[in-house]
């Protein structure tokens, strides 16, 4: 189980401080799906990259399994079982769909493994394991081998930051499709940034960010039955804040 | 000769040899031959006005393979060698060459290599070079390779090169000249590090109609090395051409990229890409989220990049 206890992060821009995040107070249990909403600049992915150590937080704590890993480095978070699924999926010349997978179960796998892996997110092996991930993949493409190499990890907490950004439509059905068969074949944590009410469909817990600060959160039912009222007001907020 | 284990190592390094190869070869160790063999197709005999070889390929010699290997562990030793490869027409070969240096002393050691290849009509070449030092020796290990090509009609040939650390001074040239609807195609991976220096300097000349040459560079320089790239392409008749200079530079390295493009004719298609850059940011941080260090994800990086 992942808690965010106060985390506060702030920046500092034409020499005054910007709150990105208030005071976040947020439990993420094992075995749950949880979607984190909300409008633009409301601190979503900046929450993400803090829960992987991208971000280092002003202040507050984060607990991870009963141990503070408030100031451990991306690659210890990694070792104790935390993966992050990249917005814009990273491209590297040179290192392959199976290396890439490779380095991400931390050993070399068979291409049976391989296989395995990638027909989770709807991709066929063969096409795609010699493949080097670079721009001659799609961006529907790109995104869905990002989330085989998560897959790969076997983490106990995945934090997938907008896995619907920059894919078309079809790919999109695809990692509904995708998101599905994860939460029912792996027993970890899910933390999904998003805006896309078919992913907030699937989840079991929503979190609703404005303005850096936990509007509401609770039960799929519960936070859906009023979200339109909760965007609207969260709207008004965050213009607020941009005056 | 026998072949030491230091010299076996070199080998496998540079022409992916375990032991003496199948097929026709010829090693050479400080500047004299250790072991040849011919082939019914490829014939290899010493030049009797300076060292080196000429090395014939019969007509029509298809999916055979010559290794032409040199050896430099003698201190203080700089071999010169001229090679000529003579491909006739319709074969299909590879040629694997390069050279390794194992510098134990405070002496300079080093080799010249000058290879000139005269493909005939219709013929496929693919041509491997090597390039490896070691040895905790003081002195300068040095390479300076010379490379000329000429492709006749409707002839193809993939030319890789390989350099790998452990080279301190090296410059390298390529001249070719292509003739109607000759294609080739250049790679180099180039690392340097501590205080070495690379120079490669690519000519090509694309003088036959619808001749087209792709010469494409990936580099790295690390710690104090310094590289520099020039590649330059004219086109002068009815052609293609591009040349592509990539490169990681890192700590306090130097490196210089100028391509040069020159279109004689209005039908001469050339373009040129260079791009020196450290290594992106984002993909240190996607592979640490995996679980590596920010050491092993460069290494990684560097790894493919250089694949």
């Amino acid at each position: 189980m992942l808690e965010l206890k106060n985390i506060c992060f702030s920046v500092r821009e034409n020499g005054k401080t910007k709150d990105i995040l208030k005071n976040i107070n947020l439990k993420i249990e094992d075995d749950k799906f949880l979607v984190v909403t909300g409008p633009n600049g409301s601190g979503k992915s900046t929450l993400a990259k803090v829960i992987m150590g991208i971000n280092k937080p002003t202040s507050g704590e984060i607990i991870f399994n009963g141990k503070d890993i408030t100031k451990l480095s991306v690659t210890e978070r990694a070792k104790l079982g935390i993966s992050f699924a990249f917005q814009q999926p990273v491209k590297f010349k040179g290192i392959t769909v199976k290396q890439m997978i490779s380095l991400a179960a931390g050993k070399e796998i068979s291409v049976v493994d391989a296989c395995k892996y990638l027909s989770d997110v709807g991709l066929c092996a063969r096409d795609y394991i010699d493949r080097d991930i670079d721009g001659s993949l799609s961006g529907g493409e790109l995104k869905r081998i990002e989330i085989a190499t998560i897959v790969a990890r076997e983490s106990e907490l995945a934090v997938f930051d907008e896995p619907e950004a920059g894919i078309d439509l079809w790919s999109f059905n695809s990692l509904i499709k995708t998101f599905k068969n994860l939460k029912d074949k792996y027993q970890c944590g899910f933390m999904i940034i998003s805006h896309q009410e078919r992913i907030l469909d699937i989840a079991d817990e929503i979190v609703v960010l404005s303005a850096g600060e936990v509007k509401t959160k609770g039960t799929k039912q519960k936070v859906l039955s009023h979200l339109s009222e909760i965007y609207s007001t969260c709207s008004k907020l965050d213009d607020e804040e941009v005056k | 000769m026998e072949l030491t284990k230091i010299d076996k190592d070199l080998l496998k390094s540079i022409a992916d040899l375990h032991d003496i190869p199948e097929g026709a070869y010829n090693i050479r160790k400080d500047g004299k031959l250790v072991s040849r063999n011919t082939s019914a197709n490829i014939d290899i005999v010493t030049k009797t006005d300076k060292p080196g070889i000429d090395i014939f390929i019969k007509d029509g010699t298809k999916n055979e393979s010559l290794h032409i290997p040199v050896i430099v562990a003698q201190a203080g030793l700089h071999d010169l060698v001229y090679n000529d490869f003579h491909i006739g027409k319709d074969c299909d070969v590879t040629i694997v060459a390069g050279c390794g240096i194992a510098c134990g002393s405070e002496k300079d050691s080093g080799h010249d290599g000058v290879h000139s290849f005269f493909v005939k009509e219709n013929s496929r070449v693919t041509y491997v070079e090597k390039h490896y030092a070691t040895g905790d020796g003081t002195g300068k290990r040095v390479l300076n390779p010379i490379t000329n090509v000429e492709l006749s009609k409707n002839s193809y040939m993939k030319m890789e090169t390989v350099q790998m650390g452990g080279v301190t001074y090296s410059v390298r040239e390529t001249n070719a000249i292509l003739e109607d609807a000759a294609v080739l195609e250049i790679s180099e991976k180039i690392m340097t590090n501590a205080d070495d220096y690379a120079e490669t300097k690519f000519n090509v000349d694309l003088n036959g109609k619808d001749s087209s040459t792709h010469v494409v560079s990936r580099a790295v320089a690390k710690e104090n090395s310094k590289q520099v790239y020039i590649s330059t392409i004219n086109g002068n008749n009815k052609c293609y051409g591009h040349t592509e200079c990539d490169a990681i530079i890192m700590d306090n390295a130097n490196i210089v990229a100028k391509p040069e493009i020159t279109a004689k004719v209005a039908d001469a298609s050339l373009i040129h890409e260079a791009a020196i850059g450290k290594i992106a940011g984002d993909q240190l941080i996607k592979l640490q989220t995996l679980g590596l260090t920010k050491k092993q994800a460069e290494e990684e990086i560097i790894k493919g990049f250089l694949k």
